[in-house]
């Protein structure tokens, strides 16, 4: 069992916002930045990596039920998104790794179990 | 004896209001899990509201995501003042979009929201004037 907080710890990912719910559990990863086809295709407790920070994405994590958001490439953060996410409790972390590399990382802290 | 009381809901969505986009999908999704539906169900409920209120905010001139819940299934109304869709073929079609440059930047405009709405339903009806309105009913079943 990994939670986001852990996953956080380990990676070092930037702490932003929605931080009341850091206990989430996770499993699963998606990436995705096209918002229907994340909404079609996010499942439950996944992480979900985007380089899309429009308050939009708060929305389609409450709803799709993701553990977290990890913003990839130290993409900028509006406003608006944080402090949505603070509201309806989704973690949005952020890091200089690209999708790729934080898939990686990922699965080498969770040694693949998730 | 089965209560035959039916629930009905409804939520103004108004047109490019992004600030609260997801607000009516996410109300619905709390309300049916509230009355302990199957999350599967809830999955399709709220795929099918979200792009319905997308849909609302980006191409029209505002509108309404009514719920209805009736023992047996889920029925959602939705319904906008215009300006319709004139080939209802295209539409519906995976990847087709008429979204704009400065909404694509957001990670709208795949093309993929009425094809998942009704992918998501049991019974899936889209009607649409030109002028005047589009107006969709969805049935999920609850079995
Ligand atoms: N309520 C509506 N009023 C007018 N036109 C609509 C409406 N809903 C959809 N359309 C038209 O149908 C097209 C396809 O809709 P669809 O939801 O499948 O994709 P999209 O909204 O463009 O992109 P996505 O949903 O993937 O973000 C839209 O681009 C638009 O031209
Ligand atoms: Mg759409």
């Amino acid at each position: 069992m990994l939670t986001v907080e852990e996953l956080s710890n380990k990676l070092s990912l930037e702490k932003i916002s929605g931080l009341e719910n850091m206990d989430n559990v996770i499993s699963g990863v998606y990436i995705g930045d096209l918002l229907s086809w994340v909404m079609a295709n996010i499942k439950p407790g996944n992480i979900w990596i985007t380089i899309q920070t429009n308050i939009n994405v708060v929305a389609v994590a409450v709803l799709g039920e993701a553990a977290c958001i990890i913003i990839a490439e130290d993409a900028e953060i509006d406003e608006s998104t944080i402090m949505k996410s603070n509201e309806e409790g989704i973690p949005i972390l952020r890091s200089s790794l690209s999708a790729y590399e934080l898939a990686i990382e990922i699965n080498k802290v969770s040694n693949g179990s998730i | 004896m089965e209560d035959v009381r039916k629930i009905k809901v409804k939520y103004m969505v108004e047109k490019d209001d992004f600030m609260r986009a997801g607000q009516a999908s996410s109300n619905i999704k709390k309300i049916l899990k509230k009355l302990g539906l199957d999350s599967q169900i809830l999955r399709r409920v709220a795929i099918a509201t979200y792009e319905a209120e997308m849909n609302i905010i980006i191409h029209s001139e505002g509108g309404f995501i009514e719920l209805e819940i009736h023992p047996d299934k889920i029925r959602i109304n939705v319904e906008d003042n215009g300006p319709g869709i004139k080939d209802i073929d295209l539409a519906m079609k995976a990847g087709y979009s008429t979204a704009p440059n400065k909404i694509r930047e957001l990670g709208f405009g795949a093309g993929m929201g009425l094809p998942n709405i009704k992918r998501c339903c049991d019974e899936f009806n889209i009607k649409s004037s030109l002028g005047e309105y589009t107006r969709l009913e969805l049935l999920i079943y609850n079995k």
